[in-house]
Order: C-alpha cells, then sequence, then structure tokens
C-alpha cells in the first residue's frame, strides 16, 4: 500500500473544503434568522416552519417528485429494452442509430432545451397538442434519460460472459426462459443502476425543465433559481438545506447498499 | 456481426428476419423516442435558423441566411463581433474549466486511492455527495460566500487580490470558481477509476532504472490515467460550454455566455429564429471540438465516442 504524503494530503484537504463551502454555508444560513440574508444576526429555526405554510413550496416539491418518479419509469422500460436491443439484435442503419444516444451526452443541455421548446411550441400550434406544463416536461425529461440508461444498461451486458446464455439455451431453455432466468437477472444490477441514474438526472435538472415547463408547473430547481434572481432569502436556504440533506442520505444509503459485493472496498 | 444469417449468437440462431423483428421490439420503441422527441427537434431549430423573425414574436418564410450573417457581425449598427466573442469566450469558460478541474481532480483522485481499504469509500461518497447534490444549490451559495460583506472578500482584499470597490461577485472570476466547484467531481470520478487501474510495477521500473520523480509520473503514471482524464474533460468541457445558469448567477452584464445569449433570444427578445441559429453554431463548434479531440487523443479516448 502506497502512503498518503504531507502535501497530497494538505491539498487533498483543501479541495474537499472548496467543495463543500458552499453546501455548508447554505445550511449554516438557513438557520440565521436575518430577515434578508447578510451577516449573522442568531439562531432560528423559524424558516423550516415556514416551508409548510408556503404552498407553492409544497407544489413544487410534488411536481418534482412525479416528475421525476414517472419518467425514470418510462425511461428505464425503453432505455432497457434499447440497451439489449442494440447489444444482441441487428437491423439496417443499427450503427447510425446507435450515435443517437450520444447525442444527450455530447451537446449542451441548452441546445436540447430550446429545440424541445421549439418543437412542443410547432406541434401545438399545427395540432393542438401538448399543452407546456407537466406532461412536456416529463416527455423532455423521458428523452434525455432514455440513452443515458441505454448507455448504462448495454455496457453491463458487454462486460457479460456469452457462455451463460448458451449453456441456458443448450440445456433447453426457450429465449424467453433465457432471458427472464438468466439474462434478466445478471443484466439487473445495470437496470437499477440505469435507473438511479435517470433518476437524479431528473431530480437535479433545471435547464430542460426550465424551457419546456409552462404556467403552474414549477420544479424545486426552478423555484429555487426564480427566488434567487430575486435575491437569496432564508427560507430558500432552509429548502436547499433539506434538499441537500435527502441527495446526501440518498447518496451513502446507496453507497451502502453497494458495499457488500466489495468487501475490501474496490 | 450478428448480420450474417445463420451465425450462433448467445446460444440462438437467428434469421435476418428474426434480427428486425426482435431489433423492432427492443431497440424500436427507444430509437423511436428518441428521435421524434431529440432528433427531430434538432433538425426542426435547423429549419427555424433559417427563417425570418415575425411581427410579434413568432416566425415565419422567408428563408434566409440573415440570422448567420448577423451572427457573423453583419448587423444594423455595422459591423460588430459580439456573438462571436461569446462564443469564444464559452469556449475558454468550457476549456479553462476543464483545465482547472483536471489541475485539482488529480491530487484528489490519488489521494482516495492511496487511503487505506478502510477510508476508500468514506473517501470517494465526499465526492459523491457534491456530485449528486443540485448545481443551482451549490451556486448561488458562492453569491453568499463572494458578497461584499462576507469574510471572504474581506481577505481577498487584505491579500490584495481584489480592491474593495471591485466585488468578488458578479465577475468572470466568480463564474470560474463556481464551475470548478460544480464540475471537479466530473473529473475525479473517471480519472479516480483510471487511478485505481494503474499498475504500479511500471513506476516502480522506472524508478529502478533511475527516472526522477517527475519523469516517473509524466512517462510511467500519466499514459495510464489518460482514459479517465480524457472522458472527464469531455464530461467538463461539454456542459461548462453550454453552461447558463452558472454565468446567469454569478457573472455580471459583462460576462455573457453562449447559453445566456441562446436563453435570451429564446425568452427574452423571443427572436426564435436568430436564438436557433446561435444554438446550432454553438453545437456544430462543440461537435468539432469533440471531434478534433477524440483524433488527438486517438485509441485512448476510443471507449467514450
Amino acid at each position: 500500500m502506497r502512503r498518503v504524503s504531507l502535501p497530497l494530503w494538505l491539498i487533498s484537504g483543501l479541495l474537499y473544503i472548496f467543495m463543500y463551502a458552499p453546501i455548508a454555508v447554505v445550511i449554516v444560513f438557513s438557520f440565521n434568522s436575518a430577515k434578508h440574508g447578510g451577516p449573522w444576526m442568531g439562531f432560528t429555526t423559524q424558516w423550516y416552519g415556514k416551508l409548510l405554510d408556503s404552498s407553492d413550496k409544497i407544489a413544487a416539491t410534488e411536481n418534482t417528485i412525479i416528475l421525476a418518479v414517472v419518467s425514470t419509469a418510462i425511461a428505464t422500460v425503453l432505455g432497457t429494452l434499447l440497451g439489449y436491443g442494440l447489444s444482441r439484435y441487428w437491423f439496417p442503419g443499427k450503427k447510425l442509430f446507435s450515435l443517437l444516444m450520444y447525442i444527450p451526452v455530447v451537446i449542451p443541455d441548452i441546445v436540447m432545451a430550446v429545440a424541445m421548446l421549439a418543437f412542443f411550441d410547432l406541434v401545438s400550434s399545427l395540432l393542438g397538442w401538448f399543452n407546456m406544463g407537466l406532461t412536456t416536461m416529463t416527455i423532455a425529461h423521458i428523452t434525455f434519460q432514455i440513452p443515458f440508461v441505454a448507455i448504462v444498461v448495454r455496457s453491463r451486458l458487454v462486460g457479460m460472459d456469452p457462455a451463460i446464455e448458451e449453456a441456458a439455451h443448450d440445456l433447453g431453455a426457450s429465449t424467453w426462459q433465457t432471458f427472464w432466468g438468466v439474462t434478466f437477472p445478471l443484466m439487473l444490477p445495470g437496470v437499477l443502476a440505469g435507473a438511479m441514474l435517470a433518476f437524479t438526472l431528473s431530480l437535479d435538472d433545471f435547464v430542460v425543465s426550465f424551457f419546456t415547463t409552462g404556467p403552474g408547473a414549477t420544479t424545486l430547481p426552478i423555484l429555487i433559481y426564480s427566488s434567487v434572481k430575486r435575491g437569496i432569502t432564508p427560507d430558500i436556504n432552509a429548502l436547499s438545506t433539506l434538499i441537500v440533506l435527502a441527495s446526501v442520505v440518498g447518496t451513502v444509503g446507496v453507497t451502502l447498499l453497494q458495499r457488500p459485493r466489495q468487501p475490501s472496498g474496490g | 456481426m450478428a448480420k450474417k444469417k445463420g451465425e450462433v449468437k448467445f446460444g440462438e440462431q437467428l434469421t435476418v428476419g428474426g434480427h428486425l423483428s426482435r431489433s423492432v421490439v427492443t431497440s424500436g420503441p427507444g430509437i423511436f423516442w428518441v428521435t421524434v422527441f431529440l432528433l427531430v427537434p434538432l433538425v426542426w431549430i435547423g429549419v427555424v435558423s433559417f427563417l425570418t423573425r415575425g411581427e410579434v414574436g413568432g416566425y415565419g418564410k422567408p428563408f434566409t441566411f440573415e440570422n448567420y450573417t448577423r451572427f457573423a457581425g453583419f448587423g444594423f449598427f455595422g459591423f460588430d463581433l459580439l456573438y462571436p466573442q461569446i462564443i469564444f469566450r464559452s469556449l475558454v469558460l468550457g476549456a479553462g474549466t476543464a483545465g482547472f478541474c483536471m489541475l485539482a481532480a488529480l491530487p484528489l483522485a490519488f489521494f482516495i486511492a492511496g487511503m487505506p481499504a478502510r477510508y476508500k469509500n468514506t473517501a470517494l461518497t465526499l465526492v459523491l455527495i457534491p456530485f449528486w447534490t443540485n448545481l443551482l444549490i451549490r451556486t448561488y451559495a458562492w453569491q453568499i460566500i463572494l458578497a461584499p460583506e462576507s469574510p471572504i472578500t474581506h481577505l481577498a482584499v487584505a491579500l490584495g487580490l481584489t480592491t474593495a470597490g471591485s466585488p468578488l461577485y458578479p465577475s468572470a472570476m466568480a463564474i470560474y470558481i463556481g464551475m470548478v466547484c460544480d464540475y471537479l467531481p466530473f473529473l475525479v470520478l473517471p480519472l479516480y477509476s483510471s487511478v485505481e487501474k494503474i499498475d504500479w510495477s511500471i513506476a516502480e521500473a522506472a524508478s529502478d532504472l533511475g527516472a526522477d520523480k517527475l519523469r516517473v509520473f509524466w512517462h510511467a503514471i500519466l499514459p495510464q490515467v489518460t482514459p479517465g482524464l480524457v472522458a472527464g474533460i469531455v464530461l467538463v468541457f461539454i456542459p461548462a460550454t453550454g453552461q447558463f445558469v452558472i454565468p446567469d448567477l454569478l457573472g455580471g452584464a459583462k460576462t455573457v455566455m453562449m447559453g445566456n445569449a441562446i436563453q435570451q433570444q429564446f425568452l427574452q427578445s423571443r427572436d426564435w429564429p436568430f436564438g436557433s441559429a446561435i444554438a446550432f453554431i454553438g453545437m456544430g463548434i462543440v461537435l468539432v471540438g469533440l471531434w478534433v479531440y477524440a483524433r488527438f487523443s486517438g485509441e485512448k479516448g476510443g471507449e467514450l465516442l
């Protein structure tokens, strides 16, 4: 085992502080009794109490969760099928269509966002479909989630030993039986990882939501953005602290779940 | 290739028709969805970028190159390189962010990899937490940290880094601070997985053969972590170049980036054809940049692109 030298300790420590400074500041200031931010005026928990009374923040939380759950469910099904299909079956133009999957990875999200806005606007003026709101946001999220799920699932399948499935077939299992009895259980970790990635991408997304939403459908990131544009208020810090707390619990929970499979720590 | 008729793959013999019908069922829905809701919209804004802006914010015929000539600087008020400058500034921001993130990620990745097994997961999770924490929250917090009355600002003034009159925020420096802070985990994670795979016997051999520490790092260690570095740089460069939230929250009116320019045309000025032209040019430049980068990094970046 190589030792970590003292300068490396110091530099890394400073970098961790740098990464955590904004998170720490938001948490500390959520307990600051000063009304308009600014210097420290004393400890209070009143901003957390205020959150419960504000219906717009509760509605935004509901929207964010509905959006993330629905889009992740649909994108996981479609993305898993896509990842499986691309790794197993041939069709004309497959190479070209495989490139499609990389679009959300290689183009800036603002370009994707305005393109979807222009598209929804076009379809609604031509056909009268798609009123901008929760539905258009959900469609938009599914669109950028599918490729990420497919990429994760496909890389899991590519790393799998084909002999396992061959053995199942040789022993007389049908395609359907092999898929559900052998392939699916083996690719499940990839499916779960893809679903988790899709879920977090949806929760964190601001740009695509901001452009594809309509009046009345606000998510937490949009709410935070528009509040911060008017000036940071203590209740936004309280709301952000709760979101940070949820992220910490989520991240640590997932890390602990993954741990038993790698007892030596990777 | 599975294309060959009758070839046995995964224990099954499939005809071309079998491949096609199974592709339709498995790949079909996903490809259909992404084509309709992403590829068609991207092609559509390409079309819109050649249309003319309407009277009340809409757009329509005739077809024109005006949006592109206006972008290139031939505007209403004579020649003005505003938009090429904005794109250039965004590319510098994307490259600069990737560069600073790389400098910071190298020590961090080696630090985590060098930790005793018991603490390694903790050190890694400490990078994952900011990674999964909403970017908006981590960005607006810098407004508080860099505010005129904050201790950091007082310290910066005392050290002579800035004068009391010129605030740390909003400024180009604030944008860079926010960017590096937000995107650092994107580079640490792929780099760390490369560092974990390093074959240290190569470094030892180099050292035994008389190479000094710098040469060992440059010739025996760095080449081994290039795949992670290449992937991480792309993961930082693309979103950083198109960022509009971070410049919007931390930069002033003087630091308009590509993302802000597109947003302004679509939401405030409601000049969608011109906004589409900026988006299309920006996307094109990022893709060309990636392509050049992929060529330069050659085989090493092959697994990503």
